[in-house]
């Protein structure tokens, strides 16, 4: 801890908007036991299609998603919406920032063109706030002890649960620095980051009727934010877990063979 | 093609007789595979089929990723991205071809520590360990070239330091910078340069590992107790060896499933743990990550790198010595290449005359000394440059140099080492007592 704080006072000198870019240690983050998590994990489809919501009702405001296609909403191992919703979802999306999107310009209108599902989500650079699209992975929330790296290997690197924490790490103090204005955050590096609190509780209604406290939403959120960096990860666990099973197999058959043929050679009597 | 007595190939067949009289490539390919092999060979014997497996692996994901990847600074992190999303299947490439870059690491430094140990560098087998850190040293630069093309956070600040290396070169340092970069930052020209020789080495590099699987064969594998092969006749050589296929190639394929096993766990539940958050940023020179960190399997020599700092006397000593010339920072990067260069050299740096650790007393806490010894430099790599690290960096490298150029000139002369067995097949008689025919 005493490290971290050393750390953070280093970190101190680079308090922008930026300075978010770099950030990613100290604070305190607690773990959330996320449903994706371990070798069986599984994304939550309901907890994604919320979490959406939540980003497009509050985030999207200022933060772009640039690297995710909006078709994938309607991917299998992910927030699985049909896909007419997604057509219909993606036609209602706005262009925050032209000017970071001047791909979807379209010039006899002279503005951005309505987006269709093969677009990506829109990007948004107007308020100098991080792209999100692989925000859960570009942040790590447990470190250590001593950087052996066991907490990371146990409870994971943390993304999800850096944003669950910088988005309940408020303690509502401000301050204004060369004209901007600060909000005390106990994740953040430097204790002060420069996004004001997005999210207060009950700041989106959910169809389904889910709790819309502080620390639901900011789970919900963090859980499509790590959809939207590893939208394959249910894919990948399944492939990770077929290579295991298979190579158990053909390793205990080549364990087996190794013994059988190197038995008359070291003057045991085989078995099999 | 080995020096070890035994069967060559004998076409049979009317079209072998004629295949083998105009190219004797059946000939070629049974004799590397009928190798005669000691027979005693320990698991640690396993970790070169490993590393073949990791080229073979590297290259074949390598050449399927570079259909789908931009090398250019604007497209290249949206390109992975492309690649992790849109491809079919290529989020399990890059993550194959990620943490495959570890394996082969993991692999290659394993295999070096068995040589060091066992004495595989001596007489006559220096070639083979010579090409073998050629190899190395082109895995590092190929593995450093290829964490670039990503374009993260990492990529940029890594390629920025390391180049900056070169910088540290009294006077024609900066030109050299400048030359390698293509331009005076790293850059497009960078990144096109790197792309390319990351697409060039991986092939010199399987050419180079023919002619280390070549030296070796013509040498024939050492073993476990160091002891010859006894090569006076064919009968004499069978009793202590057996031809690698079967029996070798079936152990190898045994151990490289156990080892793919926990690969496959890696990649496939977590891929990103070895990895660091900052590479998921795209590329920024405005903004500098606030710590920059290399891959772990650079960390040893990295932490050797930032061990000598200005405040130690030995280069405050050689500073004053050179007239300034050779400062702190280049001091730094000569220790991290002569780091490198010190393993290349043992071959005749080891003063004794008994090959394998296994009957050298002293030798054997000294060696072990030294793979804890990279253990905690590749630990204290990773950490600041503040509080106690320094000194801890400052001693393991004090003691990497210390084995390699005094400690093991030294003791070949002191040591009294422990009597070698007769034979081979001595020594496998002696784990399996029921092989005695």
């Amino acid at each position: 801890m005493i490290k971290n704080l050393t750390l953070s006072a280093l970190t101190a000198l680079g308090l922008s908007a930026t300075a978010a870019l770099a950030a990613g240690e100290g604070g305190h983050i607690h773990d959330v036991d996320f449903s994706f998590e371990g070798p069986f994990g599984k994304y939550d489809q309901m907890q994604l299609q919320r979490g959406l919501q939540i980003y497009t009702e509050v985030c999207s405001a200022c933060h772009g998603m640039k690297f995710v296609p909006i078709r994938t909403l309607a991917d299998e191992g992910g927030p699985q919406l049909p896909e007419d919703q997604v057509r219909a979802y993606a036609s209602q999306l706005l262009v925050a920032d032209e000017a970071a999107n001047m791909h979807l310009y379209d010039y006899n209108e002279g503005a951005a063109r309505p987006l269709t599902e093969n677009d990506h989500f829109p990007a948004n650079e107007a308020q100098n706030a991080p792209d999100l699209s692989l925000m859960a992975k570009a942040r790590a929330g447990f470190h250590g002890p001593a950087g052996l790296g066991i907490n990371q290997f146990l409870k994971g690197i943390g993304g999800p649960e850096y944003i669950v924490a910088i988005l309940t790490g408020y303690t509502g103090e401000e301050k204004v620095e060369a004209g901007t204005t600060y909000y005390e955050n106990t994740a953040f590096s430097t204790g002060w980051i420069a996004m004001a609190p997005p999210l207060y509780g009950e700041d989106v209604e959910f169809a389904d009727g889910h709790s819309n406290e502080l620390h639901h939403e900011a789970e919900d959120v963090a859980a499509f934010l790590m959809w939207a960096a590893e939208p394959k990860m249910m894919a990948r666990k399944k492939a990770g877990f077929v290579a295991v099973t298979f190579l158990v197999i053909l390793t205990s058959l080549l364990y087996l063979t190794n013994k059988k043929l190197w038995a008359p050679h070291k003057g045991k009597k085989t078995t099999l | 093609m080995s020096g070890i007595p035994h069967d060559h190939y004998e076409p049979k067949t009317t079209f072998t007789k004629g295949v083998e009289k105009r190219l004797p490539i059946i000939g070629l390919i049974y004799g590397t595979l009928m190798i005669p092999t000691p027979k005693n060979l320990n698991w640690m014997w396993i970790w070169g089929i490993v590393l073949a497996f990791c080229l073979a692996l590297q290259i074949v994901t390598g050449i399927v990723l570079v259909m789908h990847y931009t090398p250019h600074v604007d497209l290249a992190f949206a390109s992975v991205e492309h690649i992790m999303r849109d491809v079919n299947g290529g989020h399990m490439l890059r993550y194959l071809h990620a943490n495959g870059a570890s394996l082969f690491f993991f692999a290659v430094y394993l295999h070096i520590f068995r040589g060091l140990y066992y004495g595989s560098y001596k007489a006559p087998r220096e070639i083979t360990w010579i090409i073998g850190m050629i190899i190395y040293l082109l895995m590092m630069a190929t593995g450093f070239m290829g964490y670039v093309l990503p374009w993260g956070q990492m990529s940029f600040w890594g390629a920025t330091v390391i180049t900056g290396l070169f910088g540290a070169i009294p006077f024609i340092g900066e030109p050299i910078q400048t030359w390698l970069l293509g331009g005076p930052a790293v850059d497009n020209a960078t990144l096109n340069r790197f792309f390319s020789l990351h697409y060039l080495l991986p092939f010199v590099i399987a050419g180079l590992v023919i002619v280390h699987i070549w030296a070796f064969h013509n040498t024939g594998n050492n073993n476990p107790t160091g002891v010859e092969v006894r090569r006076t006749s064919k009968a004499e050589a069978e009793k202590d060896t057996l031809p690698f296929w079967p029996y070798f190639v079936i152990k190898d394929l045994f151990a490289l499933g156990v080892v793919l096993i926990a690969f496959f766990a890696v990649v496939g539940f977590m891929p990103n743990y070895l990895g660091h958050p900052d590479n998921y940023i795209e590329a920024n020179p405005l903004s500098t990550p606030a710590h920059i960190v290399p891959e772990w399997y650079f960390l040893p020599f990295y932490a050797i790198l930032r061990a000598f700092t200005a405040d130690v006397w030995a280069v405050q000593l050689v500073s004053m010595l050179t007239g300034g010339i050779v400062d702190a920072k280049f001091f730094g990067v000569l220790a991290m290449f002569g780091a490198i260069i010190a393993m290349a050299l043992v071959p005749w740096l080891d003063t004794s005359t008994v090959r394998s650790g296994k009957y050298r007393p002293s030798f054997k806490w000294w060696f072990w000394l030294l793979a804890v010894d990279f253990i905690v430099l590749m630990w204290v790599g990773a950490m600041p440059t503040d509080g106690i690290y320094p000194y801890i960096s400052l001693i393991g490298a004090t003691y990497w140099f210390a084995y390699f150029f005094v400690i093991l000139p030294l003791l070949g002369v002191l040591e009294k080492p422990a009597p070698l067995p007769a034979s081979i097949e001595e020594d496998f008689a002696s784990h399996y007592p029921g092989a005695a025919e």
